[in-house]
């Protein structure tokens, strides 16, 4: 058993190296997810007149989902989200993320709109407050207006089975 | 030979291509604004700084960090506000806490693990050879022979 030491060491490493490959790097665990969400408040899109803030659903578990019309996996996620709105569990917050309003009308009227209200981070200053990075998004705050659960990329129609409608389920209680 | 090196300082060029003209109150001010973005990850592309980074979000966190410099931010609460957004994965020089203790200590403790091997072994190779004591008397003997 001379070779026991080297063995074990390989062993070992071989071990790590795999649970790193089953990690994703691209999934970076929030700081948020336990905290207050952060204060907004922004011009409807489609009524810019009017604006949205937060505080309006305090009291309401939500969802608040960032989209683009630039972007290609919320095309993906759409009809996901479409799914879920049409549950009619809570309210379906859109932050329209860096976008232009006309083109983003023009998606929500080409694939359908999901959302009770969409919002414009036409700067993307709301979305460095949320620690957005990579849209899409999906955020779910609580009653109590802490964020409870950040999905980062498409949801799925698993994760929305999985995870997204049984924490809404438990939060509305 | 001479294309590798041509090659290589085409893209160290390039990898500080994407610094917006910022104008600083001071020179000190920039110096920070500069330590800054080398120090901050950017969250899309992942492995680079925000000043090597062309990508929307890494220009949006440059605005940000610039604006909070000249708001009269200190370079910690820019770090600060950067990390209670991102986690600490925005930092590319990660903070000495329980969770990263690892990290810091851990390759000056394999070190010791390995020079400790490393030295008991060369102990034990030492006492492993026993002074061949008759062929040292007659080294000695032949030494002082060829002496005479």
């Amino acid at each position: 058993m001379r070779y026991r030491i080297p063995l074990a060491v390989f062993i070992i490493m071989v071990v790590l190296l795999g649970y790193g490959l089953s990690l994703d790097p691209k999934k970076v665990p929030s700081p948020l997810i336990g905290k207050p969400a952060p204060e907004f408040s922004l011009a409807r899109l489609g009524n810019p007149q009017q604006r949205f803030a937060q505080e309006d659903l305090l009291g309401q578990v939500w969802v608040l989902n960032v989209w683009a019309s630039w972007c290609v996996s919320c095309r993906a996620e759409h009809k996901i989200i479409t799914r879920l709105s049409e549950q009619n569990l809570v309210a379906v917050i859109g932050l329209n993320y860096k976008d232009d309003p006309d083109e983003a009308r023009q998606w929500l009227e080409q694939f359908g709109n999901p959302y009770t209200i969409s919002v414009m981070d036409r700067d993307g200053r709301v979305g460095i407050d949320w620690g957005v990075y990579g849209v899409p998004e999906t955020f779910i705050i609580g009653k109590d207006g802490l964020i409870k659960y950040k999905h980062i990329g498409p949801v799925t129609q698993e994760s929305l089975n999985n995870e997204v409608i049984p924490v809404l389920r438990k939060l509305i209680g | 030979m001479r294309g590798l090196i041509f090659c290589l300082i085409f893209l160290a060029g390039s990898a500080h291509a994407a610094i917006e003209a910022y104008e600083f109150k001071s020179a000190q001010m920039e110096a920070s604004y500069l330590k800054l973005i080398d120090e901050l990850r950017c969250l899309v592309c992942q492995n680079q700084n925000l000043s090597g980074s062309n990508a929307d979000l890494a220009k949006d966190l440059r605005r940000q960090t610039y604006e909070m410099l000249m708001q009269g931010n200190s370079p910690d609460q820019v770090v600060q506000f950067m990390v209670d957004r991102y986690g600490d994965f925005v930092l590319y020089r990660p903070r000495l806490k329980r969770s990263t203790l690892i990290l810091w200590l851990g390759p000056f403790v394999l070190l010791g693990l390995v020079l400790a091997f490393v030295i008991r072994r060369m102990y034990r190779m030492q006492k492993l050879v026993p002074p061949n004591t008759d062929a040292l008397q007659r080294a000695r003997q032949l030494l002082s022979d060829s002496r005479e």
